[in-house]
């Protein structure tokens, strides 16, 4: 298997070769392409060779190398993901990749992780088993593993959200970009078939721009369900004796995600504007060692579902209902939202100013205060609509974000320090940000805009005794602030 | 903790403190000097600049003058400004900071969840004998750093927060 992806991975050089050659006829070309494919081979075979791996009581250890020797090895207790993918060319060999995680970050901000490349899948499978049930360290390999708990799994209904992620559209762009960029380097006269081009050019422009318009959204929607399918087909989201939730999915590419409960330290509903139109949302796992910003959607528990199924597995993942995701939430201040319309409108407003002095049409400004004004006066609405915290009794709740809104459900014995900022603006206002800081996730979570003293309450409360010492209690008679 | 008691049209809130202690004096001349240093390399350029295209461009000998005026009133304010903010303190069981200026910022962490404690020492630290420690927790946001400490002040700091963080065990997340 390695030698064929190593193979793989130079097929593009030898298309190269192949293409433009090194120089002298096609007879040499050919043999020196013979030769480097021969060295590809051996390689790879030699690399498969000398790699070997080794799980032991309390390490797991992989050495390769023939030439250059690396060896390394992780301490069991530092491991906190264990994911199993396989590609289609790794499931027609029955193989498996298996990426053990300690979700350390080194300098570059990349999680370390130590990659057992194309092992049996069976294997891939008892090893996950093993390294992450520590009570099954000694224990045959031959047990069958006990039922496991399905938290939720796909319904196909679900599909009606695929044209709502944003991520599908950026994976479409990125498509649609990489294909122009083709077109570009080729160099290839874009060839008018049909001479729909022509036909374009002279026909009005409003018909143009609708028949484009059109074509992409079509493109776009299929792109976005096919995205979905190949990514989603086959979810299950299963609570694993040994405290363990696992996603299983994948169409082409099978991926299975482990992570142990005892990393986590809440969960998040997200709903992006679009999803939140058809009432959508995705719910994503708030853990510590996930690696990386996002750990590469290694927390998604769940793909675009109902609002409704989001919390619900909110609330079944957390072992906690109502889900804390769905609790009821105290507003903020309307002094926030004064800063956030004042946030949205002196931008567009400095810039017709602007437009006003500068040499063009006046229905530039126009066109800009009235275009303009309205969204990003909405946008301002709809996040101070969106503020929100709570505390229940094991969660602090906090909900922010414009367009994509996120609420997130924070343990409240998972907050390891406070952070209290206060601008200039929020200063004349009265208002803070109060941010809790945790091991996991993004590190920290905010409540944004919160009244000073009504937000020094929720922190005071929510980590017991932690801010006391730095609190003062202030009589203010009205009339004198 | 004792309440007030509280009258009747009057309404209770709750602030934060400032913490007990202030950081060095000599903090306001290192920040001063930093200023001093920053200001200069916008204005002496634009000050050459003014020098050499003053009668081609006579709008840069002005506005050499407009942005210098902010360049000093900003390195006579902001130090001192700062040096009224910024404090520390430690407890038993916490570090309490307060730091900024025109946006101002507190922070606790417990001593529970103290992970690294850092001492740094820049160059222009060093010549005003002083020193900025960092204490950080499992939280890749929740960092404190408390600049401008007197460096004799650090080092017990320093000392005193990894014999107490040594003493509680833990993986600190």
């Amino acid at each position: 298997m390695t030698p064929l992806r190593l193979l793989g991975g130079f097929l593009p050089v030898i298309a190269v070769v192949l293409i433009i050659g090194i120089g002298g006829d096609f007879g040499s070309r050919v043999y020196g392409l013979l030769a480097g494919v021969l060295f590809v081979l051996i390689a790879g075979t030699l690399r498969w060779f000398t790699t070997r791996y080794r799980i032991d009581s309390d390490r797991v250890e992989l050495r390769s190398g023939l030439l250059f020797r690396s060896a390394r090895s992780i301490p069991r207790d530092r491991i906190r993901t264990v994911d199993v993918t396989a590609g289609l060319v790794h499931r027609i060999f029955r193989l498996s990749v298996l990426k053990i995680g300690t979700g350390e970050r080194s300098d570059g901000g990349e999680s370390r992780e130590l990659t057992l490349d194309a092992i049996a899948a069976s294997e891939a499978d008892r090893v996950r088993q093993r390294l992450l049930d520590p009570s099954g360290a000694g224990r045959d390999h031959e047990t069958v593993a006990p039922a496991a708990e399905v938290l939720a799994a796909l319904r196909w209904s679900w599909l009606r959200f695929a044209p709502l992620t944003v991520s599908s559209l950026v994976a479409l762009g990125a498509v649609g970009g990489a294909f122009a960029q083709l077109v570009n380097d080729v160099g290839a006269e874009a060839v008018d078939v049909g001479k729909v081009g022509q036909r374009l050019t002279t026909a009005p422009l409003w018909l143009g721009v609708t028949v484009l318009t059109v074509v992409i959204l079509l493109v776009a929607l299929v792109g976005s369900v096919l995205v979905f399918i190949e990514a989603w087909w086959g979810f299950r989201l299963v609570r694993e004796p040994g405290g363990t939730l696992r996603i299983r999915r994948g169409l082409l590419t099978t991926r299975s995600v482990s992570l142990e409960e005892r990393r986590l330290r809440g969960v998040a509903v997200v709903e992006s504007l679009l999803l939140r139109a058809g009432r959508g949302a995705r719910t994503v796992a708030v853990a510590t060692g996930l690696g990386g910003h996002q750990g590469h959607g290694r927390g998604n528990l769940l793909p675009p579902a109902p609002t409704t199924e989001a919390h619900r597995v909110s609330g079944v993942v957390l072992a906690e209902m109502p889900s804390p995701t769905s609790t009821l939430l105290h507003r903020h201040p309307r002094a926030a939202l004064r800063r956030r319309l004042v946030r949205a409108a002196v931008p567009v407003l400095a810039t017709a100013v602007a437009l006003w002095f500068a040499p063009v049409p006046a229905w530039a400004m126009w066109l800009t205060l009235v275009l303009l004004l309205p969204v990003t006066v909405l946008l301002a609405v709809d996040a101070y609509r969106n503020l929100g915290h709570a505390l229940t009794s094991h969660y602090l709740v906090t909900r922010h974000g414009a367009g994509i809104r996120a609420t997130v459900a924070l343990q409240r014995s998972g907050v390891i320090g406070w952070t209290v900022s206060q601008s200039l603006f929020q200063r004349r206002l009265d208002l803070v940000t109060v941010t809790a800081t945790t091991a996991a996730g993004h590190g920290a979570y905010a409540i944004i805009d919160v009244s000073t003293s009504a937000g020094l309450a929720v922190a005071r409360q929510a980590v017991p005794e932690l801010l006391d010492p730095f609190l003062q209690h202030e009589v203010v008679v009205p009339g004198t602030h | 903790m004792n309440r007030p008691q509280i009258d009747p049209g009057t309404t209770e809130v709750l602030r934060l403190r400032p913490p007990r202690h202030r950081v060095s004096s000599r903090a306001i001349i290192w920040w001063t000097t930093q200023a001093a240093l920053e200001v200069a390399a916008v204005v002496i350029p634009l000050g050459i600049a003014a020098i050499v295209w003053g009668t081609a461009l006579p709008w840069l000998v002005p506005g050499t003058g407009v942005v210098a005026a902010i360049g000093l009133a900003y390195l006579l304010v902001m130090p001192r400004w700062r040096f009224r903010v910024h404090r520390w303190e430690t407890t038993d069981h916490a570090v309490y900071t307060a730091q900024g200026w025109i946006n101002q910022e507190w922070r606790v962490a417990p001593m529970s969840r103290i992970q690294t404690v850092d001492t740094e020492r820049g160059p222009l630290q060093q010549l005003f004998g002083l020193a900025t420690v960092t204490v950080t927790t499992a939280s890749a946001a929740g960092a404190l750093r408390l600049v401008g400490l007197d460096r004799a002040v650090a080092d017990d700091l320093v000392a005193q927060l990894t014999e107490t963080t040594q003493a509680t065990r833990g993986d600190a997340t």
